[in-house]
């Protein structure tokens, strides 16, 4: 057999992607994934494809180009990832917090985002069992919604398709090195050569890029999400407390909340979120869970009885300048990252695998990709 | 907060009445924590205690067990040293950091009936799990139509209410409890045209001694063999229910015969006019709190997923014992020498003196029931070739609508290799049940042919990060008060 162009390690969003784009280029690939497909974080979160959290920046740049491909040439898939372009409602509880809506929302249209402001005695035209009690609202037709696990498992199956060979329950162990440059893989199940080597284990990508012996500081940040018992359709957009867009951009360790709630296809509700840094704890808190409960009922009071039958936890993949980091990695020639997306991997997936498969095969990517350049946190340091 | 128990016991089945009047009686004080309003769980449910009757014991097997354990129970009640909280399921169970006791986060089972005065939060030092199993369901093409009941359900309405499920009956799947389910019917005067037992009674004879070691048992079988000569009940072995017919509700189902394999061999040539369909493919266990302490597990004889206990019926997790069915479903009177022996286990480990003729004794009447059990799941597999009458638009997962050819095709086309990410992706086992009746089902199609089921399949299946449903309130609620 000879060596595929591409070994892409992991087989969640961001693999399953990298890996849908590369076939698409041409390139031959086989993905290595140590668990089972879509195992990860992508199999514990939301699946969220927001523009709204985002403040003007390179991460709205690549929110808005990932949204250019759901909306275009992924589209006539939407139906096989349950993709629904439901709009986000963001609310204030507050007065100062309405304030703070609407310079977010003026800056964002200076960079392209859709957002229209929506007076609060309007909102129950929106979504009619939100409490009155709100200071502000504004709505964002561009946000959307996918099922991440469908989404990443049917982006693996048209690799398959098309030629990609995707292998479960095989852990990288090291690299196969020509001097500097990266050459492939080395797996508990044998060598794996490669043209180049695709980075994208998500949470774990820090410890698959120490095995190539670069840095790159990506750390788990925790978090829960109640699923209810499901329901006449009640939520209909997605529909979030104005301070998430500070939660999520915020380096606290301790235990922040902030709600995210929305109906599914299936007619459950999905109640978030939360946020801490406790590495890869595994134990279910029952602070967070009671949190993540009364936040949501402030906004949904009529919600009080009805049942949460479970819930679940993922962690997200987060930087410390809150960026991901997509690229060739100019310290292991043949080594390229895809990973560190913190909440927003879902939505950024497809346009992140379709960049860099750009910039691999030397194309001009579409977007700059320097500011989530691989090297960039060493660079700084130095400085 | 208020005291610390010396020791929670979860369930007033068997095993839970037995652990905490034995454990009581030593002097240790006791919270009985229970789903149902009386004791005595799903195999002694009896009808209303505050309703006089004259025939409690009525359809009931070793009542006076029972009522044994009752009197001792109501007497260490009055006097304080039981705390029974009845009505109540433990959502939540966690380790208290650093106290060395375990906190049980109670709601009502039924949640128009909130107790004034019951705590949402009990904590105590030691823990006895005995949550008893339900009845396991298998699909079968047109299950999904009412009439279908499982076997457990149609009993509990028969002891619980003295109400009959429908006037002829077809009872089905394989094990020793498809016989009281038919006498019962028989005897509150349903017509029972056949029970179908997918096993053969040749599966005893490779056991010798099995049925004889356990007395009682025996007892029992040849008390229904009056009961199915009396009501001319016939049992036909070998045979399963390979469809289910009707046209708002059952009217006929289609029966099989099945090789000594397990495999189905021919169909039978007239179906049978029925009006209820009782169910059963012996039990699952109730796994979920024994799982969220992340006590050891392992698969049984009968493919079950059980926890792991040693000859006092400990786990593997600081002060905690399990006994009854999540150990390895055995029956009622294993149940009771499990729970008593646990209710010993935790005296000893309080500085309790314990009997040691008792115990020996107990753990000896364990082993031989534990003998017994597995002869009888030898005896009663899950057919072969199960599989082989589904269709692929045979509903699996009833509360999701999630049919057999979905999930095969989550296998087979998106490249699951597990139960988990066939459960991720098309959704068997994520609605209002959370998997307790196509859990073990929805497990066995996940994995790829020819692979055995192993304990990591059937954890996501049981293992439920709340282990009761609960209102968005009672979870955003304060219960330290």
């Amino acid at each position: 057999m000879t060596a595929p162009d591409l070994v892409v390690i992991g087989a969640g969003a961001l693999g399953a992607a990298t890996a849908y784009y590369a076939t698409r280029s041409g390139l031959s690939v086989e993905v290595l994934e140590r668990g089972a497909i879509v195992s990860g974080t992508t199999s514990a979160c939301e699946g969220n494809l927001l523009v709204s959290d985002k403040e003007a920046g390179p991460e709205l740049d690549l929110s808005l180009y990932s949204n250019q491909l759901w909306n275009g040439e992924l589209a006539e898939h939407g139906d096989l990832w349950e993709f629904e372009a439901k709009g986000g409602l963001v609310v204030a509880s507050s007065p100062a917090g309405a304030t703070g809506l609407t310079e977010l929302a003026t800056r964002q249209r200076a960079a392209g985002i859709v957002v229209e402001d929506v007076p609060v005695d309007r909102v129950p035209e929106y979504e009619p069992h939100l409490t009155r009690d709100i200071s502000g609202a504004a709505f964002y037709p561009q946000d959307c919604q996918v099922q991440p696990m469908l989404m990443a498992a049917h982006l693996l199956r048209m690799a398959r398709e098309a030629g990609a060979v995707v292998r479960t329950g095989v852990t990288v162990t090291g690299f196969l090195r020509d001097g500097d440059r990266v050459t492939g893989v080395r797996t508990d199940q044998g060598d794996v050569p490669a043209g180049h080597v695709v980075n994208a284990a998500g949470t774990w990508a820090g410890q698959i890029a120490e095995l190539a012996g670069v840095e790159v500081p990506v750390l788990p940040r925790r978090g829960f999400i109640l699923i209810t018992e499901p329901l006449p359709k009640t939520v209909f957009h997605k529909v979030y407390a104005g301070e998430y867009v500070a939660s999520t951009q915020s380096s606290d360790e301790s235990l922040q909340t902030s709600t995210v709630i929305e109906g599914s296809a299936s007619g459950t509700i999905l109640i978030g979120s939360s946020r801490e840094r406790v590495g890869f704890d595994r134990t279910v808190s029952l602070p967070a869970l009671r949190e993540i409960a009364g936040k949501a009922l402030r906004l949904y009071p009529s919600l009080a009885g009805v049942n949460v039958m479970r819930s679940y936890f993922g962690f997200r993949p987060y930087c410390p300048d809150h960026l991901p980091v997509i690229g060739l990695d100019p310290r292991a020639p043949g080594l390229a990252h895809a990973a560190g997306h913190e909440g927003a991997g879902i939505g950024l997936s497809v346009g992140s695998a379709k960049l860099l498969i750009q910039q691999i095969t030397g194309a001009e990517p579409e977007l700059d990709l320097a500011p989530f350049a691989p090297e960039r946190f060493a660079l700084r340091e130095a400085a | 907060m208020s005291e610390t128990y010396d020791v929670a016991v979860v369930g007033a089945g068997p095993a839970g009445l037995a652990a905490a009047v034995t454990a009581a009686e030593q002097g240790l004080r006791v919270v009985l924590v229970d789903a149902g309003r009386q004791p005595g769980g799903q195999f002694w449910r009896h009808p209303d205690e505050s309703v006089p009757s004259t025939d409690e014991s009525r359809g009931q097997h070793q009542w006076r067990r029972f009522t044994g354990l009752r009197d001792r129970l109501r007497a260490l009640e009055s006097r304080g040293s039981v705390t029974r909280i009845a009505g109540h399921q433990v959502w939540f169970l966690e380790p208290v950091a650093g106290a060395g006791a375990y906190a049980l986060h109670l709601t009502p089972t039924v949640a128009s009936e909130k107790t004034p005065g019951v705590p949402a939060l009990v904590t105590a030092v030691r823990l006895v799990l005995c949550p008893g199993g339900y009845d396991r369901q298998l699909p079968i093409p047109g299950w999904d139509l009412p009439g279908v009941m499982a076997a457990g359900g149609v009993q509990a309405l028969l002891k619980g209410h003295r109400s009959l499920a429908g006037k002829r009956a077809v009872v089905a799947g394989t094990g020793p409890f498809l016989f009281p389910v038919a006498a019962g019917l028989a005897e509150a005067g349903a017509k029972v045209v056949a029970v179908c037992e997918a096993g053969s009674p040749a599966g005893w004879a490779r056991t010798p001694g099995g049925a004889v070691a356990v007395p009682s048992k025996a007892l029992e079988a040849f008390e229904y063999a009056a009961v199915f000569a009396r009501h001319r009940i016939p049992l036909r072995t070998r045979t399963v229910i390979t469809r289910i017919s009707g046209a708002d509700r059952v009217e006929s189902v289609r029966l099989g015969r099945l090789d000594s394999g397990g495999r189905l061999t021919g169909l039978a040539r007239a179906d049978l006019e029925v009006d209820l369909v009782a169910t059963g493919w012996g039990f699952t266990p109730s796994m979920e709190l024994v799982t969220a302490l992340g006590a050891a597990t392992r698969v049984d004889v009968d493919q079950s997923l059980v926890a792991v206990v040693d000859a006092w019926q400990r786990t593997d997790v600081d002060r905690v014992w399990v006994a009854g069915e999540a150990t390895g479903v055995g029956g009622a009177l294993l149940a009771v020498a499990e729970g008593e022996l646990a209710g010993f286990a935790v005296g000893r480990d309080a500085g309790r003196p314990v009997p040691d003729g008792g115990t020996r004794r107990l753990q000896r009447v364990i082993r031989r029931g534990r003998a017994f059990a597995r002869a009888m799941h030898r005896a009663h597999p899950i057919p072969a070739g199960w599989r082989d009458w589904l269709e692929p638009e045979t509903t699996l997962c009833r509360c999701e609508e999630v049919t057999v050819g979905e999930v095969c095709a989550a296998r087979d086309t998106l490249g699951a290799t597990d139960a988990r990410t066939v459960k991720l992706l098309a959704r068997p086992g994520m609605g209002w049940c959370q998997g307790r009746v196509c859990g073990f089902a929805a497990a066995a199609l996940a994995v790829p042919p020819g692979r055995d089921l192993t304990a990591a399949d059937l954890a996501p299946m049981s293992r439920r990060t709340l282990a009761a449903p609960i209102s968005l309130a009672d979870l955003a609620g304060d219960d330290h008060g």
